[in-house]
């Protein structure tokens, strides 16, 4: 019987490594310390009403960018041990497989754990506000989406110290992330964790569609949106197209390991570069997605402090539109040496260098908007400001790896490494920095502290070039990506170190971001303005902050694009307001319909874990308690009809008084 | 504009935008999705198609004739789903459950032909592993199969709200919902006939 129970135990918990061992415990301390205080201080009721429960998109979006910071703690960490063990030569740091899982799990991580809840958090937290709406269309299957992110989340994570990590490589391509070469759990964990929270992510593209569609504020027509929901718009219709491809290629992975299906084998058939074309028809298409939130979140911030109407408002909305179109045609050029062929490649090089035309009106767009603007430096427009030159680099080596003949070359090299880091940290990151930093007040009410802040930036931007620009020279003198270790008379010693030094300064630099965080929450002046920058130009800023759970006490109208900016230089002017807006300002109160906190999304998502865990064991018994689980719930959803109530006028006038006694408009 | 409009309307009612037309919408936004995940597995098919590996092909097992058999169930179950309709804009509940009812049961039959197929292909040595041809194929019709056990278990779930609360805005649009649902199951299926059918043995 013990014997049975150790022999289990080995192969269930990760053993023999002392980092891991070390993570064990500090996992195991850290759960029971949470028990602990939620118990002590008796906040397990106000945890579950407030926070498990919610259907408030603030709230969602809230839970969605703290799991995301917990996420890029994780992935920067994995970032450093990797760059700890190229610095040198011959390395003993990592032995290869620990080294190939490392940087498997970075970067699915990063992609799918970090960006896209960061994502979903900002899309969360501004646009229902930005489009004068009282939530997102679909609040339950808003709060369903999150916790079904958080389940894949917690899966995939759990490999890490159960089981075994993947180790097959980011996007896990056959036959190495089939049963013959990745036979542990690790590769079942990488498809469940991201199968779960897939779901999530297609759920929440559908419900932004509608939301944006369907529940702008009366009077705001499309064309005078504003730019982050433009964003928001087009990044959730590639999600819609882009997602139910990967469901499919991570599905036909999983029947290739558990029934033995041949879809990506070498034998019985099969053909592994199916699996290559399936998974990059979402791949490339998903970093757009990520990258498109950012590009409205620079118009945003740009003209904000810039104190000027964004340039070029049609052709923004025509750039995005038609980047999110053409990013499905682009797919193949991740594999230019597939050797499909001059034509199959020119077809592809030539789609991927047209989508730097739509990138590059953007940019001189945002070039022309800060033209003559008045412009100030506050920390949000320093990350807007640094995205620029840097995204820029990013996307000209970009089109020098569409280049198809000279792909060949650059393929799978650090040339790449370096590229896709500078447009993603460059584009990507810096753009979800620069939301943090502009809405924080607005979602909390007080403004993290700058110096801090502007610490962070400039040691994350030093930090960044130090630790990237080598890798293109060390990717052009021969070095590959995913390799562990090298030899001394490689010639590639300085340049390693130099970038792992670059790493350690992005290091330091989420370190500040964490401590202005936990600085600014003890210290900060709760300011409470509803214009906290005073630069707003978008609905949002018109309402307290933090805003009343309902957001909007009377539906605003809208007049203009910048309707609020608009409306400030009205009164600077001492213009009256057009009627329509007057009338609904002054409108009685009316009770407000909002839906009601539901359990549901949790529980139904702690089944979808079960279930998940369980194929990756294969214990029958958890597959058919989970899935069994997943369908009461789903029942349970169907027949409840009592989802909804209304604030009455009292309760709202209540808190409408509060807010303006704390100074909010 | 006619956005502005609606909104206007709605405006007096509470603010409360109607759910019921959210839902619906969302719904067809749905269905794209799935429209993309079931173009993936015929892509995915039509690769691998020759990919038999020296095993069986389809051409040597299918019997077309259960096959067509099992189409016009499904056809049927999607007229009969269409009578429904009919029956809920007439307000007439008992004529609404009852040709929910039958549409169930011609789904359970299509099942049913469904399952017997398999079974008797797994019998003559083509399964899931035996080659990329059968893996595409059980793959791309047991998914179709299981969308419509979904679908069946989803309008039996519609019945039972439907005797107990009867036709109300709610009820309505779940009804609308599935029977769109069904309804996109037969397009779907007339497309798997084609491709993965009648392609074989012609």
């Amino acid at each position: 019987m013990l014997e049975t129970i150790k022999e289990f135990a080995g192969e269930f918990f990760v053993t023999g490594d002392p980092m891991i061992l070390g993570a064990q415990i500090s996992i195991a301390l850290v759960s029971l310390a949470i028990l602990f205080v939620l118990t002590y201080f008796k906040k397990w009721k106000w945890l579950w009403t407030e926070w498990l429960t919610t259907v408030d998109h603030k709230k969602i979006g809230i839970m969605y960018i703290m799991a995301s910071l917990l996420m890029l703690f994780r992935g920067g960490f994995d970032a450093l041990l990797m760059r700890i063990q190229l610095a040198i030569p011959d390395a003993g740091f990592l032995h290869g497989d620990h080294y190939n899982q490392i940087f498997t799990t970075h970067g699915v991580i990063m992609i799918l754990f970090m960006a896209m809840p960061l994502m979903f958090g900002l899309f969360n937290v501004i646009v229902p506000l930005q489009l004068g709406a009282r939530d997102v269309a679909f609040p339950f299957l808003n709060a369903f989406s999150f916790w079904m992110f958080f389940a894949g989340a917690m899966l995939f994570n759990l490999s890490f110290v159960i089981g075994g990590s993947p180790a097959a490589g980011w996007l896990a391509y056959p036959p190495l992330s089939e049963l013959t070469g990745s036979p542990g759990v690790g590769q079942d964990f990488y498809i469940w964790g991201i199968q779960i929270s897939g779901i999530g992510s297609l759920a929440t593209g559908i419900n932004f569609v509608v939301t944006i569609l369907k529940m702008r504020a009366p009077g705001m027509k499309l064309m005078k949106m504003p730019m982050f929901s433009w964003s928001t718009l087009a990044s959730c219709i590639t999600i819609m197209f882009a997602f139910p491809i990967l469901t499919v290629t991570l599905f036909l992975l999983f029947l290739d390991r558990y029934m033995g299906a041949h879809f990506f084998t070498v034998d019985g058939g099969g053909n592994p570069m199916m699996y290559l074309n399936l998974i990059w028809m979402w791949g490339h298409p998903e970093v757009y997605i990520v990258v498109l939130p950012a590009f409205g979140i620079y118009s945003e911030v740009v003209s904000a402090f810039s104190r000027k109407k964004i340039f070029g408002y049609k052709s923004m909305v025509f750039a995005l539109m038609s980047i999110s179109f053409l990013s499905f045609f682009t797919w193949a050029h991740h594999f230019f040496t597939m050797g499909s062929g001059a034509d199959v490649n020119a077809f592809f090089a030539v789609t991927t260098m047209i989508i730097a035309i739509p990138t590059g009106v953007k940019v001189f767009n945002w070039l022309f908007t800060m033209y003559r603007g008045r412009i100030t430096f506050e920390v949000p427009m320093l990350w807007a400001i640094a995205f620029i030159p840097c995204f820029v680099v990013g996307g000209m080596t970009g089109v020098m790896l569409s280049v198809a003949p000279a792909d060949f070359q650059f393929h799978n090299s650090y040339f790449l490494i370096a590229h896709f880091h500078q447009v993603l940290i460059g584009g990507v990151v810096f753009g979800y920095f620069a939301a943090f930093y502009y809405w924080w007040p607005k979602v909390f009410g007080f403004k993290l502290n700058a110096t801090l802040g502007k610490w962070a930036f400039w040691l994350w931007n030093i930090g960044f070039y130090v630790c990237f620009m080598p890798q293109y020279y060390l990717g052009l003198d021969g070095m590959t990506r995913r390799l562990y270790t090298y030899d001394f008379d490689m010639g590639w010693l300085e340049l390693n170190i130099l970038s792992t030094i670059g790493a350690f300064f992005m290091g330091a630099a989420f370190l500040f971001q964490v401590w202005d965080i936990v600085y600014s929450i003890k210290n900060a002046k709760r300011e409470h303005k509803a214009d906290s920058w005073g630069v707003g130009r978008t609905l949002e800023w018109g309402i307290p902050s933090p805003p009343p759970f309902y957001n909007y006490a009377r539906v605003p109208v809208v007049t203009e694009q910048d309707d609020f900016w608009e409306k400030k230089m009205r009164a600077e002017r001492g213009e009256a307001d057009p009627a329509i807006v007057k009338a609904a300002e002054e409108a009685p109160l009316e009770p407000i319909h909002m839906p009601k906190n539901s359990g549901i999304p949790i529980i139904m998502s702690g089944f979808w874990f079960i279930a998940g865990f369980g194929f990756v064991w294969d214990w029958k018994w958890m597959i058919v308690l989970g899935l069994i689980g997943v369908i009461a719930t789903m029942i349970a959803r169907s027949f409840n009809y009592n989802d909804d109530y209304y604030v009455q006028v009292e309760e709202i006038e209540r808190i409408e008084a509060a807010a303006a006694a704390k100074g909010a408009v | 504009m006619s956005q502005a409009v609606s909104h206007d309307h709605e405006h007096h009612d509470h603010g409360h935008i109607d759910q019921n037309k959210l839902k619906q919408f969302g719904f067809w936004l749905f269905m794209m999705t799935d429209v993309i995940l079931f173009a993936s597995l015929f892509a995915t098919f039509i690769v691998l198609r020759d990919n038999t590996s020296a095993g069986p092909i389809g051409a040597d097992l299918i019997e077309i004739n259960g096959i067509i058999v099992s189409t016009f169930i499904l056809l049927t179950s999607s007229f009969t789903s269409g009578l429904a309709l009919l029956e809920m804009n007439k307000g007439n509940k008992k004529g609404l459950i009852f040709w929910l009812v039958v549409t169930v049961a011609l789904g359970l039959g299509f099942l049913g032909l469904e399952i017997s197929e398999f079974i008797h292909l797994v019998h003559e040595g083509a399964a899931i592993h035996t080659s990329a041809y059968w893996s595409a194929f059980f793959t791309l019709v047991g998914t179709h199969g299981l969308h419509v056990t979904v679908g069946i278990v989803w309008i039996i779930g519609i019945c039972l709200q439907l005797a107990k609360r009867g036709i109300t805005p709610d009820t309505r649009r779940r009804v609308n919902i599935t029977s769109l649902y069904w309804h996109f199951l037969d397009v779907v299926w007339i497309f798997v006939f084609t491709i993965v059918y009648l392609m074989e043995v012609m």
